[in-house]
């Protein structure tokens, strides 16, 4: 028999990806595409779901053809996406009724704010583990039935079916019309004890259950594919973040991965019971493979990391390309005193204040370019420890190694200071493609290409693992000046400035 | 030896003059500068120019540097872009060869690490990015030395009589002989890669390929390090596959630094 591979897609925010993987877990293949971004008023991002899925058949396709492999030579396919994004189509055509609201969209504000009534945005949280935000599906779904003309009562007839991008791929794909429990947790509307649509919060929302895929553990073949592929089992879907965490193998409770990219997230595997956060954390799926009791986690994303960088290059100009901020910053020993917290639009977790705004502190006159970079790269690290502290609190388990994967995970020096300051082992895997990898091993569990998670277990290698060299005393000091800086960046809008 | 050719040190009297002067110069300033002939001081400018080195402004007349000469200054790379660029490749590498992966910039007669990838398997090992290496024992060094004229060991610059260079040596198979290593890198600029076999660590080979940016300017080599039983094989010649595996990547990375940094 003829060499067998996994198809992992990854349909991102921006683009749509598929990677060939090996037994041994090796990229042998690689092709992408962009799609637009539509953006019919500020604030507001759509994506076209033809479009998307017209670039999925063409990058599986293409993946394939790079490498002169054959569509038999695929033992499974599987699914990992943009998560909360949202679409509705109807049944019996297959035609979009809207363009898909994409997860940063903010025109559910309004309504999330109306949703919450007097009981707040924590209002269904004990629930689904979210608070009521702009990001989650519910919302979204909700504004398309107020919104759009007919399509409340076309919901009402059962007309019409909502999909995050998983299940719009996998019904495009096989005809079934499901979703696994990490893309449904990121609704609103999933209970996370029953791992089904919670019938309150679709009575609260407004939200006709007729819509609504079937859940689903996150590797189980949901169907066989037709087209190009056609004969292939469809055997994974999971949300970016939590095919990440698959992928980086965290599969025991404790294990932690940070992605580190223009922003940054966290999330720990811990357990199988879900963790209510007292401590500003999101409680979400981490994966479930097939039959196995579901794997909660807690999940704390920061909006600025990588992003700062990119400001020091395109709005200060101080650098030229992103990497360039490492040389800068070890041109110094230390931040010479100063501190950035780049709360570009408030603070997120743990603190969640909207009223921050971003400072620089501690400036005196001897401080220079090079310290202003240290200070780049600590913020990065200084926002992980507070969202790691806040996970260690609530799973009241210590972090002993974060997995990183991402682009930022070239910069060395920052890698260092992640060490440092989190007085943990900081260690990057050889496969950075985390996410589709993720995709491809629970698919490959599914079909039996790999026997056990043990296997993948093994196949997991380190690329490089940085250790704390920071005195006790300093990290103590610095945290405590890190601590002083966002202080002041509290309360910093008085009114509602909108 | 040939003697110095009067019209090159002309030419970089004038490139150094317009370097200088930020408003471009006219060619009686020129002239009057270096006290050249007008005519002599025009043939050169037109050859100059013709290379691109030099422009001359339509409007006033004047002369600046060209294009071509500001492409020659920016020939350095940040070996922490060269990183970021190489990531993705550099781990593909690791993980087809099975073993340790580094590249390497030339930095004051040495290779600076600036990217180590562990060997897939479950070992300790630590990071060795920042370190420095000879140039003269390692497959990164003579692979840098082969493809860049302006990268040479310490010990050819310190020594300022005619007698033979002496390397320092490692191991009883360090090319200690500048003339020998002069062999070896004509093989290397022949074949496009380079090795050594415990040259700098007893029972280690190492395999190297260069890196070159869009110009076709070596920027950096990367390559593989191993136990001498795995990377050479019985005809005491390197491994042919990683060797493949090697260019495959340096070549991969080289096409990666065509494109336009994000």
């Amino acid at each position: 028999m003829s060499q067998q591979y996994v198809a992992a897609i990854d349909q991102g925010t921006t683009s749509s990806r598929c990677i060939l993987f090996d037994r041994d877990g090796r990229i042998v293949s690689v092709d992408q595409r962009e799609h637009r971004q539509i953006f019919p008023k500020p604030g507001w991002v759509e994506h076209d779901a033809l479009e998307i899925w017209t670039n999925v058949e063409a990058v599986v396709q293409k993946s394939l053809q790079k490498s002169d492999i054959t569509p038999d030579q695929i033992a499974a396919i599987g699914i990992t996406n943009q998560r909360e994004t949202t679409l509705l189509w109807d049944k019996k055509t297959g035609e979009p009724v809207h363009n898909a609201i994409v997860w940063q969209d903010t025109r559910t504000d309004a309504l999330v704010h109306a949703l919450g009534a007097e009981k707040g945005q924590d209002r269904f949280r004990s629930k689904c583990g979210l608070p009521l935000a702009t990001y989650f599906s519910g919302p979204k779904i909700r504004w398309l039935l107020d919104n759009v003309d007919g399509l409340r009562e076309r919901a009402e007839r059962g007309e019409l079916l909502f999909g995050t991008m998983d299940t719009w791929l996998i019904w495009k794909m096989t005809g079934r019309h499901v979703t696994d429990v990490t893309n449904a947790s990121r609704t609103m509307l999933m209970n996370l004890q029953t791992l089904d649509w919670d019938e309150e919060i679709l009575e609260a929302m407004g939200i006709p259950e007729s819509l609504l895929p079937e859940i689903r553990s996150s590797s189980e073949v949901y169907g066989v594919s037709k087209g190009y592929l056609a004969g292939t089992p469809v055997a994974s879907s999971l949300g970016d973040q939590h095919a990440a965490l698959f992928g980086q193998t965290c599969f025991d409770p404790g294990d932690v991965k940070g992605t580190y990219g223009t922003g940054s997230f966290l999330v720990m595997n811990t357990g199988t019971e879900p963790i209510t956060s007292q401590n500003g954390l999101l409680t979400t799926l981490g994966y479930k493979i097939g039959d196995a009791p579901a794997v909660y986690a807690l999940e704390g994303s920061i909006a600025v990391t990588g992003a700062l960088v990119q400001w020091l290059r395109d709005n200060l100009g101080i650098i030229s390309t992103a990497p360039e901020i490492e040389t800068l910053a070890r041109t110094e020993d230390d931040n010479g005193g100063c501190y950035i917290v780049p709360a570009f639009s408030g603070l997120f977790a743990p603190h969640w204040r909207s009223d921050a705004r971003g400072v620089i502190a501690g400036l005196t006159g001897y401080v220079n370019k090079g310290h202003i970079a240290r200070a780049v790269l600590e913020a990065s690290a200084w926002q992980t420890r507070e969202v790691v502290d806040a996970m260690n609190a609530d799973s009241k388990i210590d972090l002993t190694t974060l997995k990183v994967d991402g682009g930022m995970t070239a910069d060395n020096l920052l890698m260092q200071i992640l060490s440092d300051v989190l007085d943990a082992e900081v260690v990057r895997p050889m496969v950075a493609e985390t996410t589709c990898l993720g995709a491809a091993y629970a698919a490959g569990l599914a079909v039996g290409y790999w026997p056990d998670i043990e296997t993948l277990r093994a196949n997991w290698h380190k690329a490089a693992e940085w250790n704390p060299k920071m005195e006790p005393e300093v990290r103590e000091r610095e945290y405590h000046n890190w601590n002083k800086a966002v202080q002041r960046t509290l309360g910093w809008v008085e009114h509602d400035e909108k | 030896m040939p003697g110095r050719i009067q019209s090159i040190e002309r030419a970089a009297a004038i490139l150094r003059l317009l370097a200088s002067g930020a408003r471009g110069l006219s060619l009686a300033e020129i002239s009057r500068s270096l006290e050249l002939p007008k005519g002599t001081a025009l043939g050169i400018l037109r050859t100059l120019q013709h290379v691109g080195f030099v422009e001359q402004d339509p409007e006033s007349g004047r002369y600046r540097l060209g294009g071509g000469m500001l492409s020659l200054g920016t020939r350095y790379l940040d070996g922490n872009e060269l990183r970021t660029r190489a990531l993705n490749w550099a781990d593909t590498l690791a993980s087809r060869s099975g073993e340790s992966v580094r590249i390497g910039t030339p930095h004051k007669h040495q290779v600076l690490v600036v990217h180590h990838v562990f060997r897939p398997d479950s070992t300790r090992q630590t990071l060795d990015v920042g370190a420095l290496l000879p140039l003269h024992a390692t497959a990164l060094g003579k692979v840098l030395m082969a493809f860049d004229p302006l990268v040479v060991p310490e010990e050819v610059t310190s020594v300022e009589t005619d007698a033979p260079v002496r390397l320092t040596t490692f191991t009883r198979h360090t090319v200690a002989s500048m003339a020998t290593l002069e062999g070896r890198l004509d093989e290397i600029r022949e074949q496009g890669w380079g090795w050594e076999a415990e040259e700098l660590v007893d029972g280690e080979v190492s395999i190297a390929a260069p890196i070159r940016d869009r110009r076709g300017v070596t920027v950096g080599a990367i390559g593989v390090r191993g136990a001498v039983e795995r990377l050479r094989d019985d005809s005491g010649r390197p491994d042919m596959e990683q060797v493949s595996y090697v260019r495959d990547a340096a070549r991969a990375i080289s096409r990666e630094l065509g494109v336009t940094p994000y």
